[in-house]
């Protein structure tokens, strides 16, 4: 099976939902002639032309919009935020119009729209630039929200998300375009909300998404290699729906879970998952629930220090050595 | 009806000028009742216009007081004084052409053709509502009228009417959304990007501000920093623009008519503002209509500056109808909304359960990739609504 990048996967999903279907187009600042800030979308101006391949101005809030008012027109805008950082500029657009008009119309409208970019710290360019926020917008009912964590995932999860009657927001991360996975030649989709296990184990689960689960992965490694501990990785890959299911099965298999998340603590998706597993696994649980997310402060630009600031495999294993 | 006043009576004095300095008339011509567009109006049509007015003052009169008897919660703005625009802008529409507004959506769902049944359902948040109660009186929405909703964030909709113009262009086909907003939300940024977009793009949308002269309680003149006139803001977009007296049902018409050749012809976008007025406060809410404006001003508007008051005159001066005739028509809609209120009085709410309808499509529709993964989350999520395979032992 070919290796190819994070990035050629999602743009590979983009080529054949704009071939198979009409109604896909591309927007977002950039994301044409200057081939995507992140060259996520390179060579797609070139090939599909002004018509389905947009350059908008900066104009967050009105492009946004205006994939939802064309989504309701049966359209599937598929549209780009340079990074998820400034969908705070288009909040309103993104919640309330294209999360609630499905509900507020008693179902007579649907939004299948697709927001997307890399939604991740780690790369020194400060607070405003590094957030992460699949915690916020899974809060939304009408939301869908997905975390691909490798290239296979993320052009299959792409793919759904595109067909898909919904808003999906997917959440890419820029440290991972250039990484290379194995990605079949022939056309497969992933569905969302379910989870998939990157590593089978025994001992205790990792449960992870986006780039928490490569971080996992290693942790695992160590602790294999220098404890003789045999870690479970979960990957939810889908926020919203959620594979609730694979967490507790997980979890009353190894019956230890250490949550891993690249965004902050504070009502942060491991929140979620640590409350459902109390909740419905409470008896299968040898230890408390632990989580490892971002520490606790706006995203800091120094970046030897802002390494450490995101979850690092010795933060994961130190948490787990702790319930072992 | 002393809130309605006697509308037959002829006005006494010339009425008060509408506050716009410039204006750039795009109409062929001043005598607007001449203008083609209105020429070719059959007295049937004229006297249907003046029927959906009163149906839409008296849906909303008739809404009001159920409010006031505590039948409904939340927000109730009305349109009562407005009347004109929603319905010359129905009467100007063509086949691929699109409505959308904002919170103040009452006269423009029953413009379009929504019924009176499903608009005072949905206030008295009943299941036979147009939103089966789920939208309230911000949010009504008809699709297969081509009415995009009722939107309650002040401009939040108007980047959504213009992508619905986009969509068609994109698709070829030969039409327009006319995109309604208040005086208030021109001072949002979302709606100065869209212009800059549909001007820019050549998207055929019509952004039409419906001036009432107050966002809420602030007057134009404590919000914008050009008094005079909105629509000419659109000169920092090169796009073109227009003022309009919304008294005036032919002159209304008229530059609705060219705004809409323009987006058809050219694919040109179009602002106009409208100059009008609500006889009542921002919302039922608003203890202090009576407050920012003096009584004076609503009485001096009432009189002089009624959409219905004047298309009525109209009327009765081209010998369409008589005075029974206008009688006849009020009371038809008085009746029809007195109907809806017993309509929406005896349907029922909707049940818990079904809250959670119409979040998702795939859960609605029941397609086999909904059952991976669970949508809803907390203890109280129906049974049908969870994913029953946790296999946890």
């Amino acid at each position: 099976m070919p290796q190819i990048t994070y990035r050629k996967a999602l743009n590979d999903a983009f080529v054949e939902e704009i071939l198979r279907d009409e109604n896909v187009i591309i927007m977002g600042e950039e994301v044409a002639e200057y081939n995507g800030a992140y060259k996520v979308t390179e060579g797609l101006w070139k090939r599909f032309g002004d018509r389905r391949i947009i350059d908008t101005p900066i104009s967050e809030a009105a492009f946004v919009g205006l994939g939802v008012g064309a989504a309701m027109m049966g359209l599937r805008p598929v549209i780009e935020m340079m990074f998820w950082s400034f969908i705070f500029v288009a909040y309103d657009q993104l919640v309330n119009n294209a999360g609630f008009i499905r509900y507020m119309s008693g179902g007579l409208i649907n939004i299948p729209m697709v927001v997307r970019g890399p939604a991740n710290g780690g790369t020194n360019v400060g607070a405003t630039h590094s957030h992460t926020p699949e915690n916020m917008l899974a809060n939304i009912p009408g939301l869908k929200v997905v975390c691909p964590a490798t290239a296979y995932d993320a052009k299959g999860l792409m793919k759904t998300a595109i067909r898909d009657n919904d808003t999906v927001c997917v959440m890419e991360n820029t440290l991972l375009y250039n990484e290379k996975w194995e990605v079949p030649e022939e056309e497969y989709t992933i569905p969302l909300g379910v989870a998939d296990i990157k590593r089978e184990g025994t001992d205790i689960s990792f449960i992870a998404f986006g780039r928490a689960v490569l971080t996992c992965l290693k942790a695992a490694e160590i602790l294999q290699q220098k404890h003789g501990i045999n870690a479970e990785v979960l990957d939810l890959r889908s926020i919203r729906p959620l594979d609730e299911d694979s967490i507790l099965r997980t979890v009353s298999k190894t019956h230890r879970a250490v949550v891993v998340e690249e965004n902050k603590p504070f009502c942060g998706i491991g929140a979620q998952i640590a409350a459902t597993i109390q909740e419905k696994a409470f008896d299968e649980l040898d230890a408390p629930v632990l989580r490892v997310s971002a520490l606790d402060a706006p995203a800091i630009y120094s970046p030897p220090i802002e390494k450490l600031q995101l979850p690092t495999p010795e933060r994961v294993i130190k948490r787990a050595l702790e319930i072992l | 009806m002393t809130n309605t006043g006697n509308l037959t009576s002829q006005p006494q004095q010339q009425p008060p000028s509408p506050p716009h300095a410039p204006s750039r008339s795009i109409a062929p011509s001043k005598n607007y009742a001449q203008d083609p567009v209105n020429q070719s109006l059959t007295n049937d049509q004229k006297v249907e216009f003046l029927s959906q007015m009163y149906r839409i003052r008296r849906f909303e009169q008739a809404a009001l007081r159920y409010y006031n008897q505590g039948k409904m919660g939340g927000f109730l703005h009305l349109y009562i004084g407005q009347e004109s625009i929603a319905v010359a802008t129905v009467s100007v529409l063509t086949e691929n052409d699109h409505i959308i507004t904002a919170y103040r959506d009452h006269g423009h769902a029953l413009a379009v053709g929504m019924t009176m049944n499903e608009c005072m359902a949905e206030l008295f948040g009943k299941r036979t509502g147009c939103s089966k109660g789920k939208g309230g009186s911000m949010h009504f929405f008809a699709p297969d009228k081509r009415f995009w909703g009722g939107h309650g964030i002040v401009a939040g909709q108007t980047p959504l009417g213009l992508g619905i113009a986009f969509a068609l262009k994109y698709r070829g086909i030969r039409g327009a959304c006319f995109t309604f907003l208040g005086d208030g939300a021109v001072n949002q940024g979302v709606f100065s990007e869209s212009l800059n977009l549909a001007s820019l793009w050549n998207i055929p949308v019509i952004f039409v501000i419906e001036n009432n002269l107050y966002s809420m309680g602030t007057s134009l003149r404590r919000s914008s920093a050009i008094r005079s006139c909105l629509a000419q803001r659109a000169e920092g977009f090169n796009m073109p623009w227009d003022t309009v007296d919304g008294a005036n049902f032919y002159e209304v018409r008229s530059k609705l008519a060219a705004a809409l050749s323009r987006a058809h012809e050219e694919s040109r976008p179009t602002l106009l503002e409208i100059f009008t007025y609500r006889h009542y406060g921002h919302s039922v809410a608003d203890a202090n209509a009576k407050k920012y404006r003096s009584e004076e001003e609503i009485e001096l508007y009432k009189q002089y500056h009624d959409p219905i008051r004047h298309w009525q005159n109209t009327l009765l001066e081209e010998g369409v109808i008589t005075a029974e005739d206008a009688e006849e028509i009020d009371r038809a809609a008085k009746q029809e909304a007195a109907d809806s209120a017993a309509f929406a009085e005896a349907s029922d709410y909707p049940s818990l359960d079904e809250l959670f309808d119409d979040v998702y499509w795939e859960i609605d529709n029941k397609t086999p990739t909904s059952k991976y993964g669970r949508y809803f989350f907390g203890d109280d999520v129906p049974q049908r609504f969870l994913n029953q395979d946790h296999n946890v032992s």
